[in-house]
């Protein structure tokens, strides 16, 4: 040990003490590391990402499918990971909506070999051999790469009125009350992200989304249906009731399959169809 | 230190010109000014060429769809199967082909067994599919098996009874 302090001590009295110093520190620190043993390093995991890309600056080019290969020992665990690792290192022409990486706000919902997930959520298949293949939310126009065109959705969820509604005001003149069992009822309908994850896997909207409100969209409607404290749920039931809106429902169930904060929307609308027959 | 600091501003403070209008830097790319009303316009001609993203042909194949695609594709066979009768009956019958049920049974009869089979599975299994997929639907309708497990469950369960009413009426 002498023998090694010895140069730090000089280095020390030199001049050049701020820039020399760290060197002495990573120096010793890389003798002791390697006199434990070989550093080991993992082998190389190259996985190939099938990406779907279509740019509206070139608007003849046909859609295709673009590849990029990742050595996923150096990529994050979610696929969310690797579309920003590429992005960054490879091809930052690259585009998709991303925001919160943790499953809450939606953004990053598309398609991940064949069902519609959050990429964030979504962890990468470690089978090197296959193919992630990676699309935008089926049968939606696409504004560019994996980013669809939702106005059409959102203006859908608008149309059902997602507010309280109330005729008179609060009996207390403060706040709507709700008793815990009335409350209950709204669990599993408001966790919705509104990611459209469900409503594009179903092929009733996939050919009448013009029309027909969607599995998302319909949750919510029962949701506030459902909400003890609303008092519109007459108007809202004849918005729905109508050969379109609720019923190209056929109970497929692709929904609830794919839904990926565990949601039942395919529930939803059942209730919603025996609330209409009860008409209570 | 402090006198290298103050020598690179001196050098800094030479280096910048005194007369700013000479060497006003240019940009290298030309924008162009779109006004907001324009707005409306280029996003309805961008909408124009936007395409629609893959589905059926991209969707992985689910319980789910599939059995509700072939409830559909069943249906259609079905009917078809009786509109395909029914309308051959009227077409036919002026000249005289005899499409009656008790004639159109007795040729039947006469037709060996492998023919039969060849028409009877196909007809069956469309049958019996649709008639327990049918089943299927009308529990969901009072809100019963509409989990995920639920469906798979009872989709399994459908594609069991299926096979087995189709053994059933090839016997028959």
């Amino acid at each position: 040990m002498a023998s090694l302090r010895q140069p730090t001590i000089r280095l020390l009295a030199s001049s050049t003490i701020r820039r020399a110093s760290p060197t002495v520190i990573n120096s010793t620190r890389c003798l002791a590391t390697l006199a434990e043993g070989e550093i080991k390093k993992k082998e190389p995991l190259i996985k190939k990402f099938s990406i779907y890309r279509w740019s509206p600056d070139e608007p003849t080019k046909k859609p295709q499918m673009q590849e990029y290969t990742l050595d996923l020992n150096e990529t994050g665990p979610m696929v969310l990971d690797a579309l920003i690792k590429i992005k960054n290192e490879m091809d930052p022409t690259l585009t998709f909506r991303r925001s919160c990486r943790e499953g809450i706000c939606g953004s990053c919902a598309m398609n991940i070999e064949g069902t519609n997930t959050l990429a964030c959520l979504s962890r990468i298949n470690r089978d090197a051999s296959s193919t992630t293949r990676i699309y935008p939310l089926p049968h939606m126009y696409v504004v560019k790469d994996l980013v669809p065109d939702l106005t059409n959705f959102y203006k859908q969820y608008k149309s059902i009125k997602p507010y309280l509604q109330s005729k008179e005001p609060a009996p207390n003149g403060k706040e709507f009350l709700q008793s815990k069992e009335d409350r209950k009822k709204l669990d599993g309908l408001y966790e919705c992200i509104l990611c459209a994850c469900c409503s594009t896997s179903c092929p009733s909207y996939w050919w009448n989304q013009e029309e027909y409100l969607g599995p998302a969209v319909l949750m919510q409607a029962y949701r506030w249906l459902a909400d003890s404290r609303d008092q519109m749920s007459g108007q809202r039931r004849d918005m729905l009731d109508n050969s379109m809106s609720l019923y190209r429902c056929h109970t497929i169930m692709n929904c609830a399959r794919t839904c990926p904060k565990g949601l039942n929307p395919g529930l939803a609308i059942a209730k919603i169809k025996m609330l209409m027959v009860k008409g209570a | 230190m402090l006198s290298t600091r103050v020598f690179s501003r001196g050098l800094l403070r030479s280096a910048r010109p005194r007369s700013t209008a000479f060497f006003t830097p240019r940009r290298m790319i030309t924008t162009e000014s779109i006004p907001a009303s324009s707005a409306d316009s280029i996003l309805a001609a961008q909408r124009l060429i936007r395409p629609v993203s893959p589905h059926l042909t991209i969707y992985q194949p689910q319980l789910t769809w599939y059995l509700s695609m072939t409830t559909r594709i069943t249906g259609v066979a079905l009917s078809g199967t009786f509109y395909l009768y029914a309308i051959g009956y009227v077409l036919v019958s002026p000249f005289g082909v005899d499409m009656s049920v008790a004639n159109v049974s007795k040729k039947w009869g006469e037709l060996n067994g492998a023919v039969k089979a060849a028409v009877k599975v196909p007809l069956g299994a469309c049958f019996s599919f649709h008639f327990w997929n049918g089943v299927r639907h009308l529990v969901w309708d009072t809100g019963r098996e509409l989990t995920v497990r639920g469906v798979y469950r009872t989709g399994y369960g459908v594609l069991g009874l299926t096979a087995l009413s189709t053994l059933g009426l090839l016997v028959i």
